[in-house]
């Protein structure tokens, strides 16, 4: 269906029916148990899940597919922003011409970055990516400050012209919308003591991360998808097969780069402020560390790790030592004492660390992220139905480099 | 007229003269070896005609037409297919994808974004590379990695692979270098083969003379830069001045 075989279509349909019912499933706890503040079904941090998870299946498509390290692809999801907030100021606060002209900003960016940094291979494609994101930051951080604001960044203010938009209310701020749907309006629902929150803007982002992870399957099958990995793979034989490898790594750049585009406009969307700190090289990285933590080159990969991290970040930041304290109060004084110091240095501000060691974790034991482990997981299933039988025949993917 | 005429071709390195007013003409539909001992300036004249080095003067003409200073994918494009001497292939990708990407890049040319499409959906395209791996007797084995190949069928699919462009001239440097001798009578037999069903002429660059002797229906011989002779395998066998340069014997 759709023009995907089977096994694409029913991980289209499972992607798809998480997405949608993501509000039910990440608030499995009620509200106001401990374990509430493991829940992850608030409007902001689910929006967080699919517009990263957007671009990390972009990046995936440079990464995973050319094996093209791009170290600076948050410069596109700034550039992305920008371009959909000055949209947003001028002509409408409706969001679809906003995140229209932020994929469009970001592909032309990306010709013209990528025309330059693949003209080199491994690390000094990296490094050149890595410079340009760092001078976009700087730019936009000093030299582009009309346009970009500078330090403060860019928010919609009462004066902006917006041209397609009515005059507003008396009173009235202007809001993000999708044809008057206010990008911020939530239903809620009790169900017993459960609360859930069903948001417009995350709803919105999820049919787009949708949209674009559909088409990601689409590229992985297709011809061009697959001279992409004779890219990686072999570029000396490409070149001695006819094969020009410039443009299609260059196609991938740019396609890659549109995704960020996207997910830098529905950052806009969702809530309307942008900084330069979004083009900084450690946004760069995470999307590097979402992809491999994930399993690059894998479809569904990348959407895996964009979550985990999203989740860590905002949970495990969130756990304080008063927390702790209360989880421990059934040890004797000292016991907890000393397991609540232990615990300390990574939980809180230390959530980096517990990122750096499951990262370590899945590096070394899974070098093809958490799908290797999924795989592993099912092969270990089918054996033991097999009961001895033969090997399993789940080959672990292609390990990330 | 050869389908190949490398006319005056020098190249020097530093010092070194690697390539020394080297004239070769390679007929349409034969088998041509190139031989000549180690640094006699074989593999830098295969590499000048796969365009991976300038010579200094000199030209070199594939059907009418220069091939200096084209880029190697404008090269094969234009009919000339290499085969290397460690074989060289997709290692990452299926067996049936290593054949199918020249069959691509024989129907859309470097470069085409067909990128909706599946290539599922490109029946002709898989046809074409089935039988081409049935030619080569590697029907059983599509689904394999390619990595995972024997040396042997490593070169099998390459040569698959090369042909799956249908070339003009097909190139080999040394195909059967390091090969156990079942496995270098394999890959003869497989030449001979290829050239039997097929209009193909090969260029043969070998230090194996039981290979050359098997193949060639020309020979051309090379040393230290200089095409020394060029005769039937049967005159260049007893040839002096062949033995000369091999062995080192003078007169």
């Amino acid at each position: 269906m759709f023009g995907l075989g089977k096994k694409d279509m029913a991980l289209f349909w499972l992607v798809t029916v998480l997405a949608l019912l993501a509000p039910f499933l990440l608030n499995p706890f009620p509200e106001g148990s401990e374990l509430a503040q493991f829940n992850a079904g608030y409007p902001d941090l689910m929006q967080r899940f699919v517009i990263f998870g957007i671009f990390a299946i972009g990046f995936n498509i440079l990464f995973g597919l050319t094996g093209y390290l791009s170290f600076g692809h948050a410069a596109f999801l700034g550039v992305g922003s920008y371009a959909a907030m000055w949209m947003m100021k001028l002509m409408t606060m409706n969001v679809i011409p906003g995140i229209f002209l932020s994929v469009i900003v970001a592909g032309l960016f990306a010709v013209f970055v990528g025309f330059i940094s693949l003209r080199r291979t491994g690390i000094y494609f990296s490094i050149l990516t890595l410079a340009f994101a760092q001078m976009s930051y700087s730019l936009a951080y000093s030299v582009l400050t009309p346009l970009t604001g500078g330090e403060t960044g860019l928010q919609p203010k009462m004066a902006d012209p917006r041209i397609l938009d009515g005059a507003l209310a008396p009173g009235a701020t202007p809001q993000a919308n999708l044809f008057g749907i206010d990008m911020g309006a939530s239903y809620q629902m009790e169900v017993g003591k459960w609360l859930f929150t069903f948001n417009a803007g995350y709803y919105l982002a999820a049919i787009l991360m949708l949209v674009s992870f559909y088409i990601s399957i689409r590229i992985f099958r297709s011809p061009f998808g697959m001279m992409l990995r004779a890219v990686k793979s072999n570029k000396h034989r490409m070149n001695y097969t006819g094969l020009n490898t410039r443009p299609y790594t260059l196609a991938a750049f740019v396609i890659s780069a549109m995704y960020a585009g996207l997910a830098g406009g529905l950052m806009v969307a969702m809530d309307t402020q942008v900084g330069p700190e979004r083009m900084f090289w450690t946004a760069s990285g995470e999307v590097v560390l979402m992809t491999i933590l994930g399993g690059a080159g894998t479809l569904i990969g990348p959407v895996l790790g964009a979550g985990l991290i999203k989740y860590m970040e905002n949970i495990i930041s969130k756990i304080n030592d008063n927390i702790l304290h209360g989880w421990f109060a059934f040890m004797p004084d000292g016991l907890e004492d000393a397991i609540v110091f232990l615990i300390h240095p990574f939980i809180g501000k230390g959530w980096h660390l517990t990122l750096g060691i499951v990262f370590m974790l899945v590096v070394v034991f899974l070098p093809g992220g958490l799908v290797e482990g999924g795989q592993r997981i099912a092969a270990l299933f089918k054996r033991k139905k097999k009961a001895g039988g033969a090997e399993p025949n789940a080959k672990p993917n292609q390990p990330a480099e | 007229m050869g389908i190949l005429e490398v006319k005056g071709v020098n190249k020097r390195f530093g010092g070194l003269q690697a390539l020394g007013d080297v004239n070769l003409s390679i007929a349409e539909n034969t088998v041509h070896a190139i031989i000549g001992p180690n640094g006699a300036g074989k593999s830098t004249l295969l590499n000048v005609l796969v365009g991976k080095l300038i010579p200094d003067t000199g030209s070199v003409m594939f059907d009418g037409q220069s091939v200096l200073g084209r880029k190697p994918y404008e090269i094969n494009q234009m009919g000339i297919s290499r085969v290397f001497q460690t074989p060289e292939i997709f290692a990452d990708l299926t067996v049936m994808e290593n054949v199918l990407i020249p069959c691509f890049a024989k129907r859309d040319g470097s470069f085409r974004m067909h990128a909706i499409e599946s290539v599922t959906s490109e029946t002709d395209m898989i046809e074409q590379a089935e039988q081409m791996l049935l030619d080569v007797n590697m029907q059983d084995k599509l689904r394999d990695h390619a990595g995972s190949l024997s040396r042997g069928d490593k070169r099998r699919l390459e040569m698959a692979m090369c042909l799956s462009q249908q070339p003009r001239l097909l190139l080999l440097d040394e195909p059967t270098a390091g090969m156990a001798r079942a496995d270098t009578n394999n890959t003869i037999d497989l030449l001979k083969e290829i050239k039997e069903k097929r209009d193909i002429t090969m260029a043969i660059i070998e230090h194996d003379m039981h290979v050359v002797f098997s193949l060639a229906e020309r020979i051309t011989v090379l040393a230290q830069g200089t095409p020394l002779v060029e005769d039937t395998p049967a005159n260049i066998k007893g040839h002096p001045k062949v033995r000369e340069a091999y062995l080192g014997e003078s007169g």
